[in-house]
C-alpha cells in the first residue's frame, strides 16, 4: 500500500540519508523522502503497515533527530 | 522564520554575547576552559549530539562530524575562543541557509499552488462555503467573479470569462457559456456562474495536477543522486586529507600544532553544503518554472533527459492537428450554389453521429429542419442515401457514386471527399479535413532550429500524411500505421538514435499510451489527451500546444546549465579554499564565510531556473 505523509526535514542531504536507511528496513518496498515538498511517500506491505511505519519513523529519527512526521 | 530557526537565532545571540563577555573576565587555565564551554555547548550541543549519533549509527562522515572534530580540536589546542567562534559561524551559516532555502522553496510551491480553498454551495437560499472535498457530484456550486473554480463541472447558469493561466500558462481569457464544461484551477474573472459538479475533488483537474507536481520531486535526476554518491566518497576523502595534513608535514618540518590547526581549517572548509542544497533546488525551480508555462514535468530525471533530446516523434491527429474535422472547401457542380450543396449534404447526414456528418452540420450556419429528410439508409463504408423533399439524395464517397453509377467530377483534395448527388445527378463535392493547430509550424521549426530531428507517425493515409508533412517540413513521415506499428517504429528509432541522446514521443490518444511509456520521454496533450495518455506520459502539455515542446527543452537545458554551473562553481571555490587552508593562508572564520557565500550564490543561481523566457 502506498501512502503519503507530511514531514519536516531540515536539509536535502539528511533526506537522502534517511531515505537510504529506511529503504533497508524489512517490509519497505519503496520509500521516497522529498526535502523540497516536505513529503514522504512509503510503499509498505499491507499486512504490517503500522509496524513497518513505526520502524521507518524510528530509523529516520535515529539518522536525523529533528525529523518530524505528521500522521 | 520558523520556530526552529528562531530558537537557533536566540542560541546564536546568547552564545555570542557570552563569549564576548568572557573576554573581560580575568581567568586562566581550567577556569577559562570551563567558562568558554558554556557558550560552546549552548551553540553546539546539537551538532555534537548529531556527530555522536552519526558515529553510533555508522554514518560517520557528515558536516556535523567535521564541525565537531574541528571545534573539539581547537579546544584541545587551547584556542577556546576560536572553537566557540567556529561553531557560532557554522550555526549562523546554517541558519542563513535554512532561511534562504525555506524562502526559495516557499516561493516555488506558492507559484504552483492552485489548490482552491473553498467552494460556495447554495443551501435553502443561503450560500455557504465548504471544503471542496465535501462537495458531491451533481451538486450545484456558485463561483463569484475573482474566485478560483474549485471543482470540474458544467455551467448551468451564467456566462463569464475564465483565466486559465494557472493551468496553461496562457493568459488569453476563455469565454464560457451555459452548457460548457469548465475545469478546476481556472479563475473566474467576470460573471457569476452556477456550475453542476461532474467529478469529486480527488478526481478533479486541480487534484490531478497537484499530485503530478508534488510527486515530481520524488523522481530524482541523476545529478541529484550524483550528489548523494559524491558526499559518500567526498567526506571520507577530505578527512583522510586532513589527517595526512596533520601528520605528514610535521614529520619533515616539525611544528605539529600549526599543522594540526591547518588540518582543522581544512575540515571546516570541506563542508559540501552549497552543492547539496543547490542541485535539488535547481531541479525543483525548473519544474516550477515549467509548470507555470503550462508544462507539467513529472520528475527531475525527465527534465534532465529532455535537455539531450535529439529526436522528437509526433503522432499526427490531435497532436499536430486539431483532431477535429472541418469542411475546408466546397466544389459545387455548375449551376449549383455552395449553400445548396452544403445544406443538401448536411441534411442527408443529419441523423448520423459520424464525425464527418457532424462537421458538415457544423459548417451550416442556418438551422436545418430534419423533417425534410426521410427513408435514411446508411451504407457502411460508403455513405448515406435518403429522400429529401421527395427527391432521392446520395451523400458519400467515390465508392457510393460508383455503386449508384453516378458520374462525378473527381476531387483530388487532401482529406476526406464527400460527393453529393440529387436524383442521380452529381451536384458537387465537399472536402473535409483535419486542420493543423496554429502553433504547429512554430513547433516544428523551433525544434529543428535546436537541431532536433522531427518524425511524424500516423494511422492516416500516406496521401494525407505526406501533404501535412511537406507543409510542415517534417524530416521523416511514416503513415498507415496501426497502433502496434507505432511501438515498433519507436523502438526502431530508439535503437538508431545518437549515443547519449534521448527520444521523445508526443501523443494524445488512448492508443498512444504504450508508445508514450516506451519512449525515453513521453509527452502527452493535457487538455485533449485521454487519461491513459496523461497517466503514461512523463511530461504533460496543459494547453495542447506543440510549440511548448521547444520551450520545455529550453527550460531543461537552462536548468541543467545552472546545475553544472553550481557544481563547477562550488567545487572550484572549495578546491581553492582547501589549498589556501592547507597552505595556512585562510583561517577557520574565512573558511566559513566562504562556505556561506558560495551557498548563497548557488541558491540565488538555482532560483534563476524559475524564470522562463517565452
Amino acid at each position: 500500500m502506498q501512502k503519503k505523509f507530511k514531514i519536516e526535514v531540515d536539509c536535502a542531504n539528511c533526506a537522502a540519508k534517511m531515505e537510504n536507511a529506511a529503504k533497508k528496513i524489512d517490509g519497505v518496498n519503496n520509500i521516497t523522502i522529498s526535502f523540497m515538498t516536505q513529503k514522504m511517500v512509503v510503499d509498505v506491505d499491507d499486512s504490517r503497515f503500522d509496524a513497518v511505519l513505526k520502524e521507518i519513523v524510528k530509523t529516520c529519527k535515529k539518522v536525523e533527530p529533528d525529523f518530524e512526521i505528521y500522521l | 522564520m520558523t520556530k526552529k530557526q528562531k530558537r537557533v537565532l536566540y542560541r546564536i545571540i546568547l552564545s555570542a554575547v557570552l563569549s564576548i563577555g568572557i573576554h573581560f573576565i580575568p581567568v586562566t587555565g581550567v577556569w577559562q576552559l570551563v567558562l568558554f564551554l558554556i557558550p560552546y555547548l549552548i551553540i553546539g550541543y546539537d551538532v555534537l549530539r548529531k556527530a555522536v549519533m552519526g558515529i553510533i549509527n555508522k554514518e560517520i562522515f557528515d558536516e556535523n562530524f567535521l564541525m565537531a572534530i574541528a571545534t573539539v580540536g581547537a579546544f584541545l589546542l587551547g584556542s577556546y575562543a576560536e572553537g566557540v567562534e567556529v561553531m557560532l559561524f557554522y550555526q549562523i551559516g546554517e541558519l542563513f541557509q535554512s532561511y534562504a532555502v525555506g524562502k526559495s522553496r516557499k516561493s516555488i510551491t506558492e507559484l504552483m499552488d492552485i489548490r482552491p480553498d473553498y467552494a460556495n454551495i447554495e443551501q435553502d437560499g443561503q450560500i455557504s462555503q465548504v471544503d471542496p472535498d465535501e462537495v458531491t457530484v451533481d451538486a450545484i456550486i456558485i463561483i463569484r467573479p475573482g474566485e478560483r473554480v474549485p471543482l470540474d463541472g458544467v455551467i448551468v447558469e451564467g456566462t463569464s470569462t475564465l483565466n486559465t493561466s494557472a493551468l496553461t500558462g496562457e493568459s488569453l481569457p476563455r469565454s464560457v457559456y451555459p452548457g460548457d464544461s469548465i475545469i478546476s484551477g481556472c479563475v473566474n474573472t467576470s460573471g457569476l456562474l452556477k456550475v453542476k459538479v461532474t467529478k469529486p475533488f480527488e478526481e478533479s483537474t486541480v487534484s490531478k495536477i497537484l499530485d503530478l507536481v508534488e510527486n515530481s520531486s520524488l523522481k530524482k535526476a541523476k545529478a541529484e543522486n550524483f550528489i548523494t554518491k559524491f558526499a559518500h566518497y567526498y567526506t571520507p576523502a577530505v578527512c583522510l586529507g586532513a589527517a595526512l595534513l596533520a601528520i605528514v608535514p610535521p614529520i619533515f618540518v616539525g611544528n605539529f600544532l600549526e599543522w594540526f590547526s591547518r588540518a582543522l581549517t581544512f575540515l571546516v572548509i570541506s563542508c559540501p553544503c552549497a552543492l547539496v542544497i543547490s542541485i535539488p533546488l535547481s531541479f525543483f525551480g525548473g519544474i516550477g518554472g515549467a509548470s507555470r508555462s503550462g508544462i507539467l514535468v513529472k520528475g527531475g530525471n525527465y527534465l534532465e533527459a529532455l535537455a539531450v533530446t535529439r529526436t522528437v516523434v509526433f503522432d499526427k491527429t490531435g497532436t499536430l492537428t486539431k483532431g477535429v474535422f472541418a469542411v475546408t472547401s466546397l466544389s459545387p457542380a455548375e449551376g449549383i450554389s455552395r449553400k445548396e450543396l452544403l445544406e443538401t449534404a448536411a441534411l442527408a447526414e443529419s441523423y448520423s453521429g459520424h464525425p464527418i456528418s457532424r462537421s458538415l452540420r457544423e459548417a451550416v450556419e442556418t438551422a436545418l429542419d430534419p423533417q425534410r429528410v426521410s427513408d435514411v439508409e446508411e451504407i457502411a463504408g460508403n455513405g448515406v442515401v435518403a429522400r429529401m423533399d421527395g427527391k432521392a439524395v446520395a451523400v458519400g464517397n467515390a465508392r457510393l457514386m460508383e455503386r449508384l453509377s453516378i458520374s462525378c467530377q473527381e476531387n483530388n483534395g487532401i482529406g476526406t471527399v464527400v460527393y453529393v448527388a440529387v436524383e442521380n445527378q452529381f451536384i458537387g463535392s465537399i472536402l473535409i479535413s483535419d486542420q493543423l493547430k496554429p502553433a504547429t509550424q512554430k513547433a516544428i521549426s523551433g525544434l529543428q532550429a535546436q537541431g532536433v530531428r522531427t518524425v511524424m507517425l500516423t494511422g492516416d493515409s500516406s496521401q494525407v500524411a505526406n501533404a501535412v508533412g511537406a507543409q510542415l517540413g517534417i524530416d521523416e513521415i511514416h503513415s498507415e500505421l496501426l497502433p502496434a506499428d507505432k511501438v515498433t517504429k519507436v523502438e526502431a528509432f530508439l535503437s538508431q538514435k545518437p549515443a547519449r541522446s534521448t527520444l521523445a514521443f508526443v501523443g494524445d490518444g488512448i492508443n498512444d499510451a504504450p508508445v508514450l511509456s516506451r519512449a525515453d520521454i513521453g509527452i502527452a496533450m493535457g487538455a485533449m489527451g485521454s487519461d491513459a495518455a496523461i497517466e503514461a506520459a512523463d511530461i504533460v502539455l496543459m494547453d495542447d500546444d506543440p510549440a511548448k515542446i521547444a520551450l520545455a527543452m529550453r527550460i531543461s537545458r537552462k536548468c541543467l546549465r545552472i546545475v553544472k554551473q553550481n557544481i563547477v562553481f562550488a567545487l572550484g571555490i572549495k578546491a581553492l579554499c582547501l589549498i589556501l587552508g592547507a597552505a595556512g593562508l585562510a583561517g577557520m572564520q574565512a573558511a566559513i564565510f566562504a562556505d556561506v557565500g558560495v551557498m548563497v550564490l548557488a541558491v540565488l543561481n538555482a532560483m534563476r531556473t524559475l524564470k522562463v523566457k517565452e
